[in-house]
C-alpha cells in the first residue's frame, strides 16, 4: 500500500501502448518491476547453464563425477527468497487491482450494452453511440455494463483496463482519461464469429470539445427522461409512487430509494443498486420488498437491456439532489423515503461496497485527488446534463 | 491361420537374425498382436503413433492460424473459419496431444520398467484406455471434419450452449470419453507405483520421473472427472436446455468457468509435471550425477499437484468474480510457483561439477530449463492481479502458456523420446541430425512466441482473426511469429524423419548406451516382453553412478548382444 | 514382500504361479489382491470427484434458491424414498455377507444366495426409482425445455417468490444426481452377474476372492452416495413442513 501512495514513477517500457489513463502508469510501473525480476532470474539461470555447460563439459567418455546430494541451506534459501519476492509482487499487484476495481463515487455514468458484435453506449444525457465512446479528458467515467447474449469483455489497452460483461448481471468499470485522442477499444472475451470485429474507439476530448459534441447530439433525451417515458408507458406508475409525498402505492415508493437499504421478505436487507432494480424488474419476487404483495408481473423478455438501464437511470434520478451541486450525490446521498432505512451509499456498486472497509488506505482517495484536481470539464459535463 | 503363422514365422526368423534377442517387438507379429496386446511397452507405442497423429493435425491447424495472421485483415480464411482453426488447434493439442503425450507414451513404457515390474497392475485396463482414447479422438476429429467447432477449447457458456451452431456436443462427447482414458491411465500408474515396486525399490529410491508421474496421476484421478461432468452439463444444456448455466433460468454462466478451470488449470500441471520428471532423468543421466536435492524435487511435484487444485480462480480475475476471491487465488498462485522454482534451481545446481554431455536429450533439457524459466516467470507476472487485468485474454497469455506447453512439455517430450529411443527401438538415432534439429526447434520456438509477449502487452487480444492495420509494429511482430512457426515446424519434422530412418538403419543400441542408472537400462534394448529376466533387487540409491561394468544387465546375460533368451534358466553369473 | 521376491529370484519362478487366478504381471496373489483393492479405492476417489461436480452445483443453487428447493423437494415422496433407502442399505448388508461368505470359505450356494439377494434388492430399488420417474413424468416435472410443464395442482403449491426456472433447476439436479446414481446401480448389477457365475462354479476361496471384495467396495460406495442424496433431495422440504 505504501508503494502506491508514493507518486507513481513515470516509467515507459518499450513495446507498451500509450498511457492514457490515471491507471496506466500504475500498471506500467508494476510491469517494470515484474520485468526486472523476470529478467534477473532468467538471465541468471541462463548464464549459470552456459557457464556450467562449458566448464563441466564431459572430457573423458567414461568419467564419473563425484556425487553431490544437496544442501539444506541452499534449498531453504531458494525456497524462502523467491517466496518473499513473490509476496512483494502479490501486494503490489493486489493494490493496483483494487485501484482498478474501486469504482469512485463521483463519476460520469455511461451505460454499456454489449451484443454480438457491437458495443452500445448510452450517456446519461441520452446520446447513444455504437462502437465509439466519447468522453472528456480528466473526468472519471463509470461504465455499468451488461450484455444481451454471450460473455464479452471490454478492453481499452491505452487505459490498461478490462472487465468481462456477463449476461444476467451488471459489471462495472471506471477510468479517468489523461490524454485526448482516439484509443482502441476491444472485445477481449471470445464471443463468436465476428469477435475480432467487435471493437472501436474511445475518443477522449477536451472538455469544451466534448460539450460541443454533446450539443451536436441535441434532441436526444436524457437516459432518465427516456426511462420516465417507459415508466409511464409500461404502467409502472400505477403502482409505484415517484413523489416524496402522497400515498404508498401497491408497490414501494421509488422516490429517493436508490442507494438506500431496502428491507425484504424473509430476512435481511439489500442495497438498492443497479443489480437489485434489474432483478426486481425481471424477477420481481426474488427479493420482495417487505410489506408488499407479490403481485408485480415479470418484465423478462419485454424490456431490452437498454430499456432496463434507462429505467434504472430514471429511478436513480428520483429524489437525488441535483447532480453537480457542491457535495454532489455521493457524500450524503438522498433523503430516506418510503420503506427504506439506513444510510445511503450513493451509487454504490457491490464491488465498491466490498472495497469500502479498505477506504482509509485507498490511494485513490488519498493521493489521486490532490494530484489531479478535477478539471472544469467534469462539472461542465454534469451541468450540460442538467440543462437538457 | 496356419498360413499366416508360417508367413509371420518366416518374418520372425528374418528379424531375429537382425536382432539377436527375443524382445517385445519381435516376440509376436501381425496387426492382431498389436491391437490386442497387453504389454505396456506395445501400448506405449500404440499411444506414440496416435499421439503423433493428433499432434500433426493440431500442428496443421497452428500453421493455418499463423498464415492467416500474416496480414491484418482476415483474408486467407474468413473469421468463422479462423475461429474454428484455433478451436481445433486447442482441442487437438490440449486433449489429444499434450495431456496424454508423456504419461501415455513414455509413462506407459517406463513406469513398470523403472520400478522393476513386469507390467502395469492392470494391463487390460491399460489397453482399454488406449481404445477409449482412440474412440474419443476419432469422435472429436469427426466433429471437426464434419463442420467443426467454434467455441474455443474453453467452451465458455453461454456461447457454447445457446449460441454456437457447430458440433459442440459431438466434440464434447469425444473429450468426455477421452477423459476416462486419462482416469484409467492414472489409476493404473498409482496402483502400480504403490504395489508393484521391486524388492528394495523404496519410495526414495524411485527415479524422479516416477514421482512426477505419480503426482500427475493424482491430478488425472481427481481433476478429470470434474471436466467430464462439466462437459456433460454443456451437452445437456444444449440438448435439453435445463438452464444450469443460463441466467434467464436462474443459472450462472460464471459457475461454468469455475468448474472448467478447476480441471483445466491442474491440466496444465498434467502437461508440465511429466516433462519435469523427464528432465530430471535427462539431467541426471547426461551429467552423471544424482539430482541435487532429490527429496525437494520429489516433494515439489506433489506440492504442485496439490496446490495446483487451489488456483483455478486466477483465470477469472476480470470475470466479475469477487475481488477478495481474486486476492486469495492470486496469493495461492504465487505459492504454487515456488515448487517449480525449487526444481529449476536444483536442476541448475545438479550441473555443477558434473560431466555434462551435449547429446541431443541434454540439449532439450537445457532448452527446457531456459524456456520453462521464462514461461514460469511470466506466469508469476500473470498472477499479479493488477497486471493481469491488462494482459489477460491477450497474446501475452498465449505466449506464456506456449512457453510452458511447447517450451516446457514439448521439449521434455522430445528430450525423453531421444533419451529412451535406444531402449524403445534398440537403435540409436543419428546424433548429429538430432543436435541440429534441437537447435532449429529452439530458435524457431523463440522466434514464434517471444514476439507474442510484446504483442500482448501492446494490447492485441487473443482469438482475433483480424487486427488493426494502422499499427505496423503489430504486423511486424506477427510476421516474425509466423516465420518462427515455419522454422519450428521444420525443426519438428526432422526428428520424425530420422526416427523413422533409424528404426531400420540406425546403429544397434547396447542395453545402456548413455549409460544411465535406471532399472530400465539394466535389461536388454529393446527389452523382453516381461521386462526383466529375473525380478531385480534394488540395493542402491537413485542415480548412483558407478563404473559401467557395474551397471550391466540384471540377470543371466552380460550385455544385450549376449543375452540369447529371456528365460532365467541359464545362470552365467 | 521383499522376502517373497527374493525367494522368487532364488528359485527363478514364483511358487504360487500355479494358481490359475494369478495374472502374469504379479509376483503373488497377495500383491494382486493389494493392487486390486487399491485400484478400487482410487476408482472410488475418482467417482467422488465425478459426483462432486453435481453436488457442487446442488450446493450453489440450494444456497441461492432455498425456498424453491424446499418447495420443489415436497414433490418427492419421502415415504418411497425411505423405503428405497432401507432396500439399499439391506442390499449393502447382503453384499457384506457375500464377501464374508467367500472370505470364510462358505459353500458356493451360500455365496450365491447372498449375491442374488443383493441383486434382487438392487433391482427393487431401480424399479421403485423407475416408478418415481414415471410419477414425475405424469406430473410434468421432467426438466427439459418445453416438457417442463407442472400440472395445475402443483403450480398452485409453488410459492410466489419462486420462479418456474428455479423450480426446474431442482428437478434437473434431482434427475441428474439420481440418474447418475441409478446408472451406477445398473452397472453394478451388470458387473456382479459374472461374479455370481464364478461363485457358483466355486472359484472364490479364502485365498482368492478379490473380485467379490472389490465389487463389495463399489456397491457400498454407490450405497453411500444414496445416503447423501436422500436427505439432500427428499428430506429437505419435509423438514421445513409442507406449504
Amino acid at each position: 500500500m505504501l508503494l502506491t501512495q508514493v507518486s507513481v514513477p513515470q516509467v515507459s517500457v518499450p513495446f507498451s501502448p500509450e498511457q492514457a489513463s490515471t491507471f496506466a502508469p500504475h500498471v506500467d510501473a508494476l510491469y517494470a518491476y515484474l520485468l526486472l525480476i523476470t529478467i534477473f532470474f532468467s538471465v541468471t539461470i541462463t548464464l549459470l547453464l552456459i557457464v556450467f555447460a562449458v566448464k563441466y563439459r564431459r572430457r573423458q567418455p567414461d568419467e564419473v563425477p563425484r556425487p553431490i546430494s544437496g544442501s539444506m541451506v541452499l534449498e531453504v534459501s531458494w525456497t524462502v527468497i523467491p517466496l518473499l519476492i513473490a509476496m512483494t509482487i502479490f501486494v503490489w499487484g493486489a493494490s493496483t487491482y483494487f485501484k482498478a476495481y474501486r469504482v469512485p463515487h463521483q463519476a460520469m455514468e455511461v451505460y454499456v450494452v454489449a451484443k454480438q458484435w457491437m458495443w452500445k453506449f448510452q450517456h446519461q444525457t441520452g446520446q447513444r453511440e455504437i462502437n465509439e465512446l466519447h468522453v472528456p479528458v480528466g473526468a472519471r467515467v463509470k461504465l455499468t455494463m451488461t450484455t444481451e447474449d454471450v460473455i464479452h469483455s471490454l478492453y481499452v489497452p491505452a487505459f490498461r483496463i478490462k472487465q468481462d460483461v456477463v449476461p444476467g448481471r451488471y459489471t462495472q468499470l471506471w477510468f479517468e482519461a489523461t490524454k485526448t485522442g482516439s484509443f482502441y477499444l476491444f472485445c477481449a472475451e471470445y464471443c463468436g464469429t465476428n469477435h475480432s470485429g467487435m471493437g472501436g474507439h474511445v475518443i477522449v476530448m477536451e472538455p469544451t470539445a466534448y460539450e460541443q459534441w454533446l450539443a451536436g447530439g441535441a434532441g436526444a433525451e436524457s437516459a432518465a427522461a427516456q426511462g420516465q417515458k417507459l415508466f409511464q408507458e409500461r404502467g409502472c406508475a400505477s403502482c409505484h409512487q415517484t413523489e416524496p409525498a402522497g400515498q404508498q402505492g401497491r408497490g414501494p415508493t421509488l422516490y429517493g430509494l436508490f442507494g438506500n437499504q431496502q428491507a425484504i421478505e424473509g430476512d435481511g436487507k439489500v442495497t438498492v443498486d443497479e443489480s437489485y432494480i434489474r432483478e426486481s424488474i425481471l424477477d420481481p419476487q426474488a427479493k420482495l420488498a417487505l410489506g408488499f404483495q407479490p403481485i408485480m408481473p415479470t418484465f423478462r423478455g419485454q424490456l431490452s437491456e437498454e430499456q432496463i438501464l434507462q429505467l434504472i437511470a430514471y429511478i436513480r434520478s428520483l429524489g437525488q439532489p441535483a447532480a453537480g451541486e457542491p457535495g454532489g450525490t455521493t457524500m450524503q446521498g438522498g433523503s430516506s423515503g418510503g420503506t427504506t432505512t439506513g444510510p445511503t451509499t450513493g451509487g454504490a456498486s457491490p464491488i465498491e461496497q466490498r472495497s469500502n472497509p479498505l477506504a482509509p488506505t485507498s490511494p485513490r482517495q488519498g493521493s489521486a485527488s490532490p494530484q489531479l484536481p478535477p478539471r472544469a470539464g467534469q462539472g461542465g459535463a454534469a451541468n450540460a446534463n442538467r440543462r437538457q | 491361420m496356419s498360413n499366416q503363422t508360417a508367413a509371420t514365422g518366416a518374418r520372425a526368423h528374418e528379424w531375429r537374425s537382425r536382432f539377436p534377442t527375443v524382445n517385445y517387438l519381435n516376440a509376436d507379429y501381425g496387426i492382431k498382436s498389436w491391437l490386442l496386446t497387453r504389454d505396456h511397452k506395445r501400448i506405449a507405442l500404440l499411444y506414440l503413433v496416435s499421439v503423433t497423429f493428433f499432434f500433426l493435425i493440431g500442428g496443421a491447424y497452428a500453421g493455418a492460424i499463423r498464415l492467416e495472421l500474416l496480414t491484418p485483415q482476415s483474408d486467407l480464411v474468413q473469421a468463422q473459419t479462423y475461429n474454428k482453426l484455433f478451436t481445433h488447434h486447442g482441442i487437438m493439442m490440449v486433449f489429444f496431444f499434450l495431456i496424454p503425450s508423456i504419461p501415455a507414451t513414455l509413462g506407459n513404457f517406463l513406469v513398470p520398467m523403472m520400478i522393476g515390474a513386469k507390467d502395469l497392475a492392470f494391463p487390460r485396463i491399460n489397453l482399454l484406455s488406449w481404445y477409449i482414447y482412440m474412440l474419443g479422438g476419432v469422435l472429436t476429429f469427426a466433429a471437426l471434419l464434419f463442420g467443426g467447432v467454434d467455441t474455443g477449447w474453453t467452451f465458455y457458456v453461454p456461447y457454447s450452449t445457446n449460441f454456437s451452431n457447430t458440433y459442440v456436443v459431438l466434440a464434447g462427447l469425444g473429450i468426455f470419453i477421452n477423459g476416462f482414458s486419462s482416469i484409467l491411465t492414472g489409476l493404473n500408474f498409482i496402483v502400480t507405483i504403490h504395489t508393484m515396486r521391486a524388492p528394495g525399490m523404496t519410495w526414495f529410491r524411485l527415479p524422479l520421473f516416477i514421482w512426477s508421474t505419480y503426482a500427475t496421476s493424482l491430478i488425472f484421478i481427481l481433476g478429470t472427472p470434474v471436466i467430464a461432468i462439466t462437459i456433460l452439463l454443456i451437452a445437456l444444456e444444449r440438448l435439453a436446455h435445463v438452464g444450469i448455466f443460463d441466467p434467464a433460468l436462474g443459472g450462472d454462466p460464471v459457475l461454468f468457468q469455475h468448474m472448467f478451470w478447476f480441471y483445466s488449470h491442474p491440466a496444465v500441471y498434467i502437461m508440465i509435471l511429466p516433462a519435469m520428471g523427464v528432465v530430471s532423468e535427462l539431467i541426471a543421466t547426461h551429467t552423471r550425477k544424482p539430482i541435487f536435492g532429490y527429496s525437494f524435487v520429489a516433494f515439489s511435484s506433489l506440492a504442485i499437484a496439490i496446490f495446483g487444485f487451489l488456483v483455478w480462480g486466477h483465470h477469472l480475475f476480470v470475470s466479475s468474480q469477487s475481488v477478495y476471491a481474486g486476492m486469495i487465488f492470486s496469493l495461492i498462485s504465487f505459492v504454487v510457483a515456488i515448487p517449480s522454482a525449487v526444481k529449476v534451481f536444483n536442476w541448475t545446481a545438479t550441473l555443477y561439477k558434473g560431466s555434462i554431455s551435449y547429446d541431443a536429450p541434454m540439449l532439450y533439457a537445457f532448452a527446457f530449463i531456459g524456456l520453462f524459466t521464462i514461461g514460469g516467470l511470466t506466469g508469476v507476472m500473470l498472477a499479479a492481479l493488477g497486471f493481469d487485468v491488462h494482459v489477460t485474454d491477450t497474446y501475452f497469455v498465449v505466449a506464456h502458456f506456449h512457453y510452458i506447453m511447447v517450451g516446457g512439455a514439448m521439449m521434455g517430450y522430445l528430450g525423453g523420446l531421444h533419451n529412451w529411443w535406444p531402449k524403445i527401438t534398440g537403435r540409436m538415432y543419428p546424433e548429429g541430425w538430432a543436435r541440429f534439429a534441437a537447435l532449429v526447434v529452439f530458435v524457431g520456438f523463440n522466434l514464434t512466441f517471444f514476439p507474442q509477449f510484446l504483442l500482448g502487452y501492446m494490447g492485441m487480444p487473443r482469438r482475433y482473426a483480424a487486427y488493426p492495420a494502422d499499427q505496423p509494429i503489430w504486423q511486424v511482430l506477427h510476421v516474425m511469429s509466423t516465420a518462427g512457426a515455419s522454422i519450428l515446424g521444420i525443426g519438428l519434422l526432422i526428428p520424425g524423419v530420422y526416427f523413422l530412418w533409424s528404426m531400420r538403419y540406425g546403429r544397434f543400441a547396447s542395453a545402456n548406451p548413455w549409460p544411465a542408472t535406471g532399472l530400465e537400462w539394466r535389461t536388454p534394448s529393446p527389452p523382453p516382453t516381461e521386462n526383466f529376466a529375473v525380478t531385480p533387487v534394488v540395493t542402491w540409491e537413485a542415480y548412483e553412478f558407478r563404473p559401467v561394468e557395474e551397471m550391466r544387465v540384471i540377470g543371466p546375460g552380460e550385455s544385450a548382444e549376449q543375452v540369447a533368451g529371456v528365460h532365467p534358466q541359464v545362470d552365467q553369473t | 514382500m521383499a522376502t517373497n521376491a527374493e525367494a522368487i529370484e532364488q528359485e527363478g519362478h514364483a511358487p504360487e504361479s500355479a494358481h490359475t487366478a494369478l495374472a502374469h504381471q504379479f509376483d503373488n496373489l497377495e500383491q494382486q489382491r493389494e493392487a486390486g483393492t487399491l485400484g478400487m479405492w482410487v476408482f472410488i476417489a475418482q467417482e467422488v470427484m465425478f459426483f462432486g461436480g453435481l453436488f457442487l452445483a446442488y450446493l450453489i443453487y440450494r444456497m441461492k434458491y432455498p425456498e424453491a428447493f424446499m418447495a420443489a423437494s415436497n414433490h418427492l415422496n419421502w415415504t418411497i424414498g425411505t423405503f428405497n433407502t432401507t432396500v439399499l442399505i439391506t442390499s449393502s448388508l447382503t453384499m457384506a455377507l457375500a464377501v464374508w461368505a467367500t472370505q470364510a470359505g462358505r459353500a458356493p450356494k451360500i455365496q450365491v444366495a447372498f449375491m442374488l439377494a443383493t441383486v434382487l434388492l438392487g433391482l427393487t430399488f431401480l424399479s421403485v426409482k423407475a416408478y418415481e420417474y414415471h410419477e414425475k413424468y405424469v406430473d410434468g416435472l421432467i426438466p427439459i425445455a418445453g416438457w417442463f410443464n407442472p400440472n395445475r395442482e402443483i403450480l398452485s403449491h409453488i410459492p410466489a417468490n419462486v420462479t418456474l426456472g428455479q423450480y426446474q433447476m431442482f428437478f434437473w439436479l434431482y434427475f441428474a444426481m439420481t440418474g447418475l446414481h441409478a446408472l451406477h446401480m445398473i452397472v453394478g448389477v451388470g458387473i456382479i452377474t459374472p461374479i455370481i457365475y464364478w461363485a457358483w462354479r466355486g472359484r472364490y476361496t479364502p485365498e482368492y476372492h478379490a473380485p467379490v471384495e472389490n465389487f463389495g467396495l463399489y456397491w457400498h460406495f454407490v450405497d453411500i452416495i444414496w445416503i447423501f442424496l436422500f436427505p439432500l433431495l427428499y428430506l429437505l422440504g419435509a423438514h421445513f413442513g409442507k406449504h
